[in-house]
């Protein structure tokens, strides 16, 4: 099959960037968007052109590393029958003759790097305010001291499953990165592990994530739709419900 | 002794081919690991180690290279130490590095099960598992440390699965008898790996770790023998960089993309173990590979990974290929029970479909190369060089399993599985048999370390799948996930205070000589690979590398082929210093000299690989030498001539490299032969 792109190139974060148009020949429908992406970039190569930056690494779906926005949805989920990293999005989910547009994830927190490769460096700054439990190496009780119910153990698997994509952001008109820290606050407040530091690091991860930049959550619920694990929406009503009872402690004051 | 056949032995002694290819220098030892009864031998070794007084960690510099669970371990556990850590990743977060990939689950001898398990039997089914190829001394403490790295996970709030009385739950895995396998559904690697980063972003916070994201080390800085720093480039601005500390730890991971094609993510590479290589350090064992028989077969010659589903599938699928060559591209369900051939239960009836991960594989490749594999056709190079299509592909059918247990059944135990096959491949496996074929997953080979996780550098520790330690000559399952954060969080916090007890080193910087040159020759490499300006892609070269490394030291070795390799990659080699085009500029984001950089290495390993390969006349592990199999066609070790590790040294490009044997000495368990028959 054949398919023409039209492709965000932006030479860098302080440059203007604009879509460019590409042919790209005997695609596979058994290839993954990515594998297409190399096609073009082989191609691109040959003739002397700067190939198409775009982050991936595993192509396996789990690493949270690749992610572009394609026709418009975050990973391409539009396109896809399944919730999908764009890695495993394959080109049998579109028409021979196809025109596919390709999009760095847009969010004034996450500043594009070149082309479709964006820093999300306050994703892991979010983590670094609260994201963790403070149990330095060899200080572990036995793993059986605390047992957990299966319930609140599937809860808190089903947040963890997170990988810190960023789809979520992309997808919401707000660029809210509430999903994303809601999945983390959901994981850890369902364990008891959690529990000690829990008001404090609601108070700190928000905090952290406003100072970003990211928007406020207004419940549309597109990050849901789009997100290849997907997180529960109502993880963010868990959030919500912390962060106000965390308001009545003296945790983080 | 083993049960060497003497047809086989005369052969294999008949073609020493050595001296062509490397010399034979000085044996080597581990200095380290401390005499006395192997249960005493880790507490020994602690208490007699230096220390580090408190208050004088933070005036002492860790480099630490990859944030993956050996990497991201330590740096947080040395952080906690309070240390002064600086991490680097070539990814854009730590999060993302690939341990995440780890599906099936960590080992522990935790005997939560009460079914007779202990450190000893940890231990020993490690060691027999690495078919005797690994150093006791190491894998005792392995399995001493695992029960600790399950609590220490557990306190993070890692969600291993549980039972409704709310403990943890236990499968059995790897061909082991016990149920010592703790795991978090299908991604026990993502949540481990999760647990490691948010200590490591939780120190990050407190200070003591800076992170350097999208940096990539492209050299090693020694200085008087001892490893004082590093050279890296900036993936963003491309800024070369030197970065000095009082010790460097390497955890960057193994090297299976040097056959293009394998289960690693895309950016895994060699290269921070080859540069430390070229720099002295001895590279232990490189042509140990493990093949994992459970990967999705290729689609064509676009592919550019490979995924692995767990070998759990083989419990309860049955693998097969049809009887004749001319079925092989009928509908598999127009195909008669009569007209199939389940051939690992036909020649391992005791062990069917569960015979070990190389036997599995290997017996996939005989079938495909009999001309009887299943799906698409698929370019390759035979061993003349010519090129053919070949059907890469076996039948993983469970038509009996969801007879047995009905479709949701099988959904319960295997669903994610399925649903990532029909993802990959757009086929509906409850319907129509999974194809598989295997794929290169793991490598236990990397640079040589000691009991303390030192190399032969003083002040280079290497960690996880990085070094050669603990696997032998192949790996069980379940025990990657087990080693990475035995030596990040236990191994190596506690041992590398016996170095930097006497430090702090000398200050230097970028004007000492050594610095200098390493500077030089990173800016000198980038300058070269930019200036070639030839007609080639660097994937195109990369690819070719993969095809003779796949053909010739894949699953089944042979000393012609090997030879053969050798040859090739040379030419290849040559030719992509002649004619590889990478375009773009140093000085910006530039993914194809990124990629350039770590191709150009893995030319030189891979022939490395090959020469290890050569010299190690027999079969062992996850490494068939056609030449050394029992009259039956099975593997056969000769623990009379190759009961060492081969720990290599790098004398020049295009030098032969120096072969030190380091012996290994069985003290607590006795050599076997393995047989499955």
């Amino acid at each position: 099959m054949n398919v023409t792109l039209r492709v965000w190139r932006q030479a860098n974060a302080s440059s203007e960037g604009r879509m460019v148009t590409y042919q790209v020949q005997d695609v596979s429908p058994d290839m993954s968007f990515l594998e297409m992406l190399d096609l073009l970039n082989e191609d691109l190569t040959v003739k002397g052109e700067e190939p198409v930056a775009f982050d991936h690494d595993c192509r396996e779906g789990i690493c949270g590393m690749c992610g572009v926005v394609i026709n418009g949805t975050a990973h391409g989920r539009g396109n896809s029958p399944v919730p999908t990293t764009t890695c495993q999005l394959h080109m049998r989910s579109f028409e021979d003759g196809a025109v596919i547009d390709v999009e760095p994830w847009r969010a004034g927190p996450f500043p594009v790097i070149k082309d479709l490769v964006v820093d999300r460096g306050a994703f892991d700054r979010i983590i670094q305010a609260g994201g963790y439990v403070s149990v330095n190496t060899g200080a572990a009780p036995d793993a059986h001291a605390n047992a957990v119910g299966k319930l609140k153990a599937d809860r808190a698997f089903d947040a963890a499953t997170c990988i810190g994509c960023g789809a979520c952001v992309a997808a919401c008109p707000n660029s809210s990165g509430m999903l994303f820290t809601a999945a983390k606050i959901t994981h850890l407040a369902m364990l008891p592990q959690g529990q000690p530091e829990r008001k404090l690091r609601i108070k700190n991860m928000i905090a952290q994530h406003d100072s970003e930049g990211f928007g406020g959550c207004t419940n549309i619920g597109e990050c849901a739709e789009v997100c290849p694990k997907q997180i529960p929406f109502d993880t963010i009503s868990q959030l919500n419900r912390d962060l106000i009872a965390s308001l009545f402690s003296r945790d983080g004051k | 002794m083993t049960t060497t056949t003497k047809t086989a032995r005369q052969k294999a002694e008949k073609t020493d081919a050595g001296a062509d290819y490397f010399v034979v220098g000085e044996e080597i030892a581990d200095a380290k690991a401390p005499a006395g009864p192997i249960e005493q031998k880790w507490a020994k070794r602690k208490f007699e180690a230096k220390l580090v007084n408190p208050a004088n960690r933070r005036k002492l510099t860790v480099i630490i290279v990859g944030t993956g669970l050996a990497g991201g371990a330590a740096a947080a556990s040395l952080g906690e130490a309070g240390y002064n850590v600086l991490n680097f990743c070539y990814q854009d977060s730590p999060r993302r590095a690939h341990s995440i990939a780890a599906q099936g689950g960590i080992n522990a001898a935790k005997n939560y099960r009460n079914d007779n398990d202990s450190t000893f039997r940890l231990f020993y089914d490690t060691v027999k598992g690495g078919d005797y190829r690994a150093r006791e001394t190491n894998v005792y403490r392995l399995a001493e440390v695992s029960a600790n790295i399950i609590d220490q996970c557990v306190a993070q709030g890692v969600p291993f699965a549980r039972e409704y009385g709310g403990l943890l739950d236990n499968r059995s895995f790897g061909g082991v008898q016990v149920q010592r396998t703790f795991y978090a559904r299908g991604q026990t690697g993502q949540q481990l790996l999760i647990g490691a980063y948010q200590a490591l972003e939780r120190q990050v916070a407190a200070g003591t770790v800076k992170m350097y994201a999208r940096h990539e080390m492209l050299e090693l800085i020694v200085v008087d023998g001892r490893a004082r720093g590093i050279v890296t480039r900036d993936m963003v601005t491309g800024a070369i960089e030197s970065h000095y500390a009082d010790a460097v730890v390497l955890a960057t991971g193994g090297y299976g993309n040097v056959f293009f094609l394998s289960t690693n993510a895309m950016g895994c590479n060699v290269t921070a173990t080859w540069r430390a290589h070229r720099k002295g350090a001895y590279f232990g064992n490189p042509c140990y590979t493990q093949i994992h028989p459970t990967c999705i077969p290729v689609h064509g010659e676009t592919q550019s990974k490979l995924t692995l589903m767990s070998e759990s599938l083989r419990n309860d699928g049955r693998i097969w290929v049809p009887k004749r060559a001319e079925d092989c591209d009928k509908d598999p369900r127009q195909i008669a029970e009569a007209d199939r051939d389940y051939y690992l239960e036909r020649i391992y009836p005791a062990f069917g479909n569960l015979v070990p991960r190389d036997i599995a594989s290997r017996q996939a490749k005989n079938m495909c190369d009999e001309g009887r594999g299943v799906g698409p056709a698929v370019k390759e190079f035979d061993h003349e060089g010519n090129e053919r299509m070949v059907r890469r592909g076996v039948y993983l059918d469970f038509a009996d399993a969801i007879g047995r247990l009905g479709k949701d059944g099988v959904a319960a135990r295997y669903g994610n599985l399925f649903d990532m096959y029909a993802q990959i491949t757009g086929e509906n496996p409850y319907e129509t048999p999974m194809r598989i074929y295997p794929a290169v997953h793991y490598t236990m080979g990397g640079l040589w370390v000691d009991y303390d996780l030192s190399s032969n550098i003083p002040g280079l520790y290497v960690t996880g799948e990085a070094n050669f330690s603990d696997h032998g000559a192949n790996r069980l399952g379940a025990s990657a996930l087990m080693q990475g954060l035995a030596d990040g969080y236990f191994v190596l916090p506690n041992t590398i205070n016996d170095y930097l007890a006497g430090a702090p080193f000398e200050k230097i910087d970028d004007t000492h000589p050594a610095a200098a040159e390493a500077l030089a020759s990173v800016k000198g490499r980038i300058e070269a690979l930019l200036s070639v300006n030839g007609t080639r892609t660097v994937d195109s070269f990369h690819k070719e590398l993969g095809h003779i490394m796949w053909e010739y030291c894949g699953m089944e070795r042979t000393e012609e082929g090997l030879k053969t390799a050798i040859a090739k990659i040379d030419e290849l080699r040559e030719e992509f210093w002649r004619d590889v085009k990478v375009t773009g500029v140093n000085e910006d984001f530039n993914q194809t000299l990124e990629r350039a950089g770590r191709v150009a290495d893995f030319f030189e390993l891979g022939r490395l690989m090959c020469v290890d390969a050569l010299h190690r006349r027999e079969s062992c592990g996850g490494h068939f030498r056609a030449e050394s199999q029992t009259e039956d066609g099975e593997a056969l070790r000769h623990d009379d001539e190759f009961l060492y590790v081969g720990a290599w040294e790098f004398t020049g490009t295009g030098e032969k490299p120096v072969l030190h044997k380091e012996p290994l000495e069985y003290n607590f368990i006795e050599l076997k032969q393995r047989s499955y028959k």
